[in-house]
């Protein structure tokens, strides 16, 4: 258990902090606009395997833009966007090979997007039945069950998500996408709304998944709690480019009056 | 390095339902909005519509989803749908007992009820029943699922979300309609029984003997096959509203409602088509 007020670091400081240089994700001057507004103006970003990239901004900055490019929730306008290696836009012939590359990503919504109509034990074998290659019955008790002790909620199992409270939630939404083992993680706001205690538990949990499955993370925080927790690098989005990268340190003490208003 | 623009090719289907870049051509610009909107929506439809044919070919088939949804759409209709059966079929034989009366021809009462509720109104009046219980459930299910984000939450976990929460879901009421249709029609039939012996006294077995017996192939046949058209256009309608709903709990209820609006039409619009159709292959 750490001190109540110890901050628990990623496990390498490097800010490129990476088990060798392997980029698993790379935007190149990719752009996204919805209508007249342009979101994404010139987006260059790499992510590197077992980097942890928080992304801070304004709200309306297009964060969540840029994420949901990775998982096609948002297809960019233009630049090329590669995932593994393989560019997503345009590289890929088959449906079948962009699904088997999507399922190595995992994706934490802001509110969870738990199925409401299913118990927590049916939500995260959800996933795992409409896998190309389903695991048996027992394989899947083992699956769920690991997932949950792994989050520290398995007596939730039979709950509904109606029942739950906030980080409950967000916990098993969490062991839901971790249930797949995705390579890289994407993290929505995954402290949003919650109290500080509950939104320090989570920023520990996911530095705890980073290193226990040894995943790639980005995470769209305004928490700079959060961001200080879990982030190797942090990269600042103003007017669709990032403004600023570094280290925490680095930018809380930067000399620009815009980058020190976010961790003041 | 160079800008490239991506070439939208298959990959583009494998998007989530989120973009829906609508472009409009350039000859169609200077057609009122109101118009606009409504061929935009028809397109959306259609290409909604031609994506359930092409996924329920696609494995994996979600059987078990199937008869959940059959249980929810149908079972639960059972009570409503068996009532207003009950009440049309006592209400139009109340209402038409005093003028058959007077034309000495209320021995024809059964047959004329059974051949009216058959035919059309108890399909009609129960596909109308079902497009405000379940259109209504469907689109607000939906429509929560969409604005809640459980929708994209399956799409990137690797799930086929169309196919489990759509294809499940137009089955279940393509097959419980004309189920709930059979069902009212006989419930109708009794409460057209209950209402006859209200003023009179016929013996159960006889009634039913007239009223079975005045029907023909032209009657059943025609009626039932319009049955299955309402109950997929009620699952479509319900599942496009709510799958396209907008973000809040205001597009929630506007997706409900547009629902419950746009099956309804949809009914009366198939039904006006099948008549039609009837009297042209049918009876002539």
């Amino acid at each position: 258990m750490t001190e109540p007020f110890a901050i628990r670091k990623p496990k390498s400081d490097d800010p490129q902090s990476s088990s060798g240089n392997e980029k698993v994700i790379e935007f190149i001057h990719v752009r996204k606009s919805f209508g007249n507004k342009q979101v994404l103006t010139d987006i260059n970003f790499e992510l590197h395997k077992q980097q942890n990239a928080v992304v801070l901004g304004k709200s309306g900055t297009g964060k969540s833009v840029f994420i949901q490019c990775i998982v096609g929730l948002a297809y960019p306008d233009a630049g090329v966007l590669k995932v593994f290696g393989t560019d997503i836009l345009d590289g890929v012939e088959d449906e079948e090979d962009l699904i088997k590359i999507r399922r190595k990503v995992g994706f934490l919504f802001q509110g969870g997007a738990l199925y409401d109509s299913m118990t927590v034990k049916e939500n995260l074998e959800f996933p795992l039945k409409r896998q190309l290659k389903v695991p048996s019955r027992g394989e899947i008790k083992d699956l769920v069950l690991e997932a949950l002790e792994s989050v520290g909620l398995v007596e939730a199992r039979n709950k509904m998500p109606a029942e739950l409270s906030g980080g409950m939630k967000k916990r098993i939404a969490l062991a839901r996408t971790l249930i797949l083992k995705p390579e890289i993680m994407l993290y929505d706001e995954p402290t949003t709304g919650l109290d500080p205690v509950t939104s320090r538990e989570i920023s520990e949990l996911i530095l705890e998944m980073q290193e226990k499955y040894h995943i790639s993370s980005i995470i769209i925080t305004h928490d700079i709690s959060c961001a200080k927790i879990t982030a190797n690098r942090i990269y600042l989005l103003k007017d669709g480019v990032f403004y600023a990268e570094g280290a925490f340190d680095e930018l809380e003490h930067s000399d620009d009056p815009w980058i020190r208003a976010f961790f003041e | 390095m160079k800008h490239k623009t991506p070439t939208k090719r298959k990959i583009h289907k494998t998007l989530s339902h989120r973009e829906e870049s609508e472009v409009i051509d350039e000859r169609y610009k200077n057609m009122p909005i109101l118009l606009q909107d409504f061929f935009i929506e028809l397109a959306q439809l259609s290409r909604f519509t031609v994506k359930f044919f092409l996924e329920i070919f696609k494995p994996p088939f979600e059987f078990r989803e199937i008869l959940n949804q059959a249980y929810k759409l149908g079972y639960q209709s059972l009570f409503l749908v068996g009532l207003s059966g009950f009440i049309i079929g006592l209400v139009m034989t109340l209402q038409v007992r005093p003028t058959m009366v007077d034309f000495g021809a209320e021995s024809l009462i059964p047959s004329m009820i059974s051949i009216s509720l058959i035919r059309e109104i108890g399909p009609v009046l129960t596909a109308l029943i079902c497009a405000g219980k379940v259109g209504s459930s469907i689109g607000a299910e939906l429509g929560s699922m969409k604005v809640t984000e459980q929708i994209d939450a399956m799409a990137v976990s690797g799930a086929n979300p169309y196919n489990y929460i759509v294809v499940t879901r137009v089955i279940s009421t393509t097959l419980m309609v004309p189920i709930l249709v059979f069902y009212a029609d006989a419930i109708g039939l009794f409460g057209s029984y209950v209402a006859l012996n209200i003023n009179s006294n016929i013996n159960i077995e006889l009634y039913f003997y007239q009223a079975l017996g005045a029907l023909q192939f032209s009657d059943v046949f025609p009626a039932t096959i319009k049955t299955f058209f309402f109950g997929f256009a009620i699952g479509v309608i319900g599942c496009f509203k709510g799958y396209n709903a907008s973000q809040g709990t205001v597009g929630v209820g506007t997706a409900a409602n547009s629902a419950v609006v746009l099956s309804s039409l949809t009914v009366f619009i198939i039904d006006m088509i099948a008549v039609q159709l009837t009297q042209i292959f049918v009876y002539n």
